[in-house]
């Protein structure tokens, strides 16, 4: 541990009987950055951030969060951080500024700080016309805004946000994003778990997680240099699910992204033709076919297909 | 423990209470439900016992006592009969519960100063009617003679327990003090056992346990607004039983509040324990909370049947029963008039309890997932 990061684990793992949720995962996180933890459903996202975030004890693995120990001062890390966990956690029967005066005394604000905080919180969420509503009457974008604000009312120096996003509609997302920007560039440190591989690209530095394992980690444009060694065409078809079917069997990788599909491939030049030969000797329409910059999407589509 | 923090829970889960209407109906109308169900519909008391009169004495005292027993209201008088073997036939036919035998020197023993002896015979086949039967004529057997001032009259069959504590044989003078515990342990149990199991269920309870708030602290806020609804509940059930249905109380009410707070603080801290362990599932707490409290005050804790009339093997479970201290608290301060010295045992047996279920309640609540 050094004054630099504020969470390094080693060897961080957690059974749940047979089942390894998470598998000997090693993290460093440096202060006042946005790190994103990516990966599938089911992948082990929302078991390491619990376990950073005390809640639930690693079967082994050492290490420390905000300074204190994750085996022995779980308590001490949640005087220190702020936690929104995956499903939406607050009093739907309470109102927004019950919900906001229930956290400031939970985590102790004192009083003339806790009314500044409650201003300040309102408004991040845009909530002042409402802020005697029913919380469960909300909007889906704001309930949510509103749980990040009761989540760092004490203005904990790290954040932990397990998918904050889900459920929530695209707009109310890229504004959510603005909101961990704006909080990051206040000093702390925002540890976020996600499934949207789009979100990857606000992030400072990513870890990828799949089955329990980290398969690869480092920042967006690292990620895209260091593991994306082979290129990317991108193919426009008339039948693009026949097309991956028909490039399969021919021995190249490939994957659907909305109507399109993308090849994986290790020259680009000599690849285009043959792929475009191959997708027309079948009796398909090609319309366009081209070497594009690879997305993260399409490094982790690589990195799972490798793992 | 921090002041705030306990304030703070306490807080929201009164607003979460006032905004339930389930809760609130729970807390204020339950409690009158039941009194006045137990109040009116439930009662010991039995009228218009049949019974036959063997009157071998025909004389103006033996007269005088069967009609102290028709005009009673208890009994009611279906026949004279001329042999015993007429009581037989009453009996095993059902026509009659009671045969009553006064001996030809009944009013000679009376006269001269003796006792006098009245043959009593009850079927037993109905033992609660033959129970509250005998009581009543017990009771019959006395004032009348007080009335005929000094001679003393003595049935065969002689139980006095309750005529003692309850000479007008209502059985509703012992019924409102033993209800206002079974209601107190249900509420309070019924209530606090959902309170924990409801933030599991609804994903608060996650938010929760990743703040620095400490079990006690949460613990204790969420019992104060349902201690709270039990003290105003016993209140209401005391008042109504004294001035509705005009219960005699004859010890100090204050007493009975202030032991009253320690029985609701170890039900609030079971039903809490209750919570913790049906994680995430308001039905299978509100279910155990049921069960656990309701069956055990109703039938364990000499309520509504005598403690020492057990087998043995269930006497000593009733030692694990609070409501079993309470309710003899609760009938000795309404009956007999105790204070506080004589209730000594089963005020430190209930400190004891109610300690113990709060610290397994804290050491229970775990602020982990797994």
């Amino acid at each position: 541990m050094n004054n630099e990061h504020a969470v390094v684990v080693e060897g961080l793992t957690r059974r749940f009987g047979d089942f390894v949720a998470v598998d000997n995962i090693s993290l460093d996180i440096r202060k006042g950055e946005v790190f994103g933890f990516l990966g599938p459903n089911g992948a082990g996202k929302s078991t390491t951030i619990k376990m950073l975030c005390g809640l639930l004890l690693p079967s082994e693995g050492k290490g420390v969060v905000g300074g204190f120990d994750i085996m022995r001062q779980s308590e001490e890390i949640k005087k220190h951080i702020g936690y929104m966990s995956q499903k939406f956690s607050l009093y739907e029967d309470l109102t927004v500024e019950e919900n906001i005066d229930f956290f400031s005394g939970i985590y102790s604000v004192p009083a003339p700080k806790a009314r500044e905080r409650k201003e300040w919180v309102i408004n991040m969420a845009g909530l002042g016309e409402r802020r005697k509503a029913i919380t469960g009457t909300l909007p889906g974008g704001f309930k949510q805004r509103l749980a990040l604000g009761c989540a760092i009312i004490h203005e904990p120096p790290m954040l932990f946000l397990d998918e904050p996003t889900s459920g929530v509609d695209p707009i109310s997302r890229r504004n959510f994003w603005k909101l961990i920007y704006d909080i990051s560039h206040g000093g702390t440190t925002v540890f976020v778990t996600t499934h949207y591989m789009d979100e990857a690209d606000y992030c400072d530095r990513l870890a990828l997680i799949y089955r329990g394992k980290l398969i690869a980690e480092g920042s967006p444009n690292e990620l895209k240099r260091d593991y994306m060694k082979r290129s990317v065409l991108e193919i426009e078809v008339d039948r693009p699910v026949e097309a991956l079917d028909v490039l399969e069997k021919g021995g190249v990788e490939a994957a659907i992204f909305g109507s399109l599909v993308h090849a994986t491939v290790e020259s680009s030049d000599t690849a285009a033709v043959n792929i475009g030969n191959l997708l027309g000797q079948s009796g398909m329409v090609v319309t366009k076919i081209g070497k594009i910059e690879p997305s993260l999407e399409d490094v982790f589509v690589t990195l799972i297909e490798t793992a | 423990m921090k002041f705030v923090r306990v304030r703070a829970v306490a807080k929201k889960e009164i607003i979460q209470i006032w905004r339930d209407p389930l809760s609130l109906t729970i807390a204020f109308l339950m409690p009158l439900i039941q009194l006045f169900i137990f109040g009116y519909a439930i009662t010991f008391d039995i009228n218009n016992i049949n019974a036959v009169v063997y009157d071998r004495d025909r004389s103006y005292e033996s007269r005088e006592l069967v009609s102290e027993m028709s005009s009673s209201g208890y009994f009611s008088i279906i026949g004279h009969i001329d042999s015993y073997k007429e009581v037989d036939s009453y009996i095993d036919l059902n026509k009659a519960k009671v045969a009553v035998i006064i001996p030809e020197d009944f009013s000679k023993a009376i006269k001269t100063g003796r006792p006098a002896q009245v043959g009593v015979i009850i079927d037993g086949s109905d033992s609660n009617t033959a129970t509250i039967a005998d009581g009543y004529l017990n009771g019959i057997a006395l004032q009348f003679s007080r009335r005929m001032s000094g001679v003393k009259i003595e049935p065969v069959i002689d139980i006095r327990s309750r005529v003692w504590y309850n000479p007008e044989l209502k059985s509703r003078n012992f019924i409102v003090p033993g209800l206002i515990v079974v209601i107190m342990a249900v509420i309070v149990a019924l209530l606090t056992s959902l309170t924990v199991a409801r933030e599991w269920e609804r994903g608060t309870m996650e938010q929760l346990i990743s703040t620095p708030v400490k079990p006690a602290e949460l613990i204790i806020g969420k019992l104060i607004p349902y201690f709270a609804i039990g003290l105003i509940d016993i209140i209401v059930a005391l008042l109504a039983g004294v001035f509705w249905f005009g219960v005699p109380i004859y010890g100090s009410p204050l007493l009975l509040l202030a032991l009253a707070c320690i029985f609701m603080f170890g039900g609030v801290c079971t039903g809490i324990i209750i919570s913790i362990n049906a994680k995430g599932s308001q039905s299978v707490a509100s279910q155990i909370a049921l069960l656990s409290s309701f069956l055990p005050a109703l039938l364990l804790s000499g309520f509504v049947f005598a403690i020492s009339n057990m087998p043995v093997p269930l006497q000593i479970i009733t030692y694990l029963i609070p409501a079993r201290y309470f309710v003899t608290i609760s009938k000795s301060i309404f009956m007999k008039g105790s204070g506080l010295e004589t209730l000594m045992v089963e005020t430190l047996l209930l400190t004891i309890y109610s300690a113990v279920v709060f610290a397994v309640a804290v050491k229970k609540f775990s602020k982990r997932i797994d």
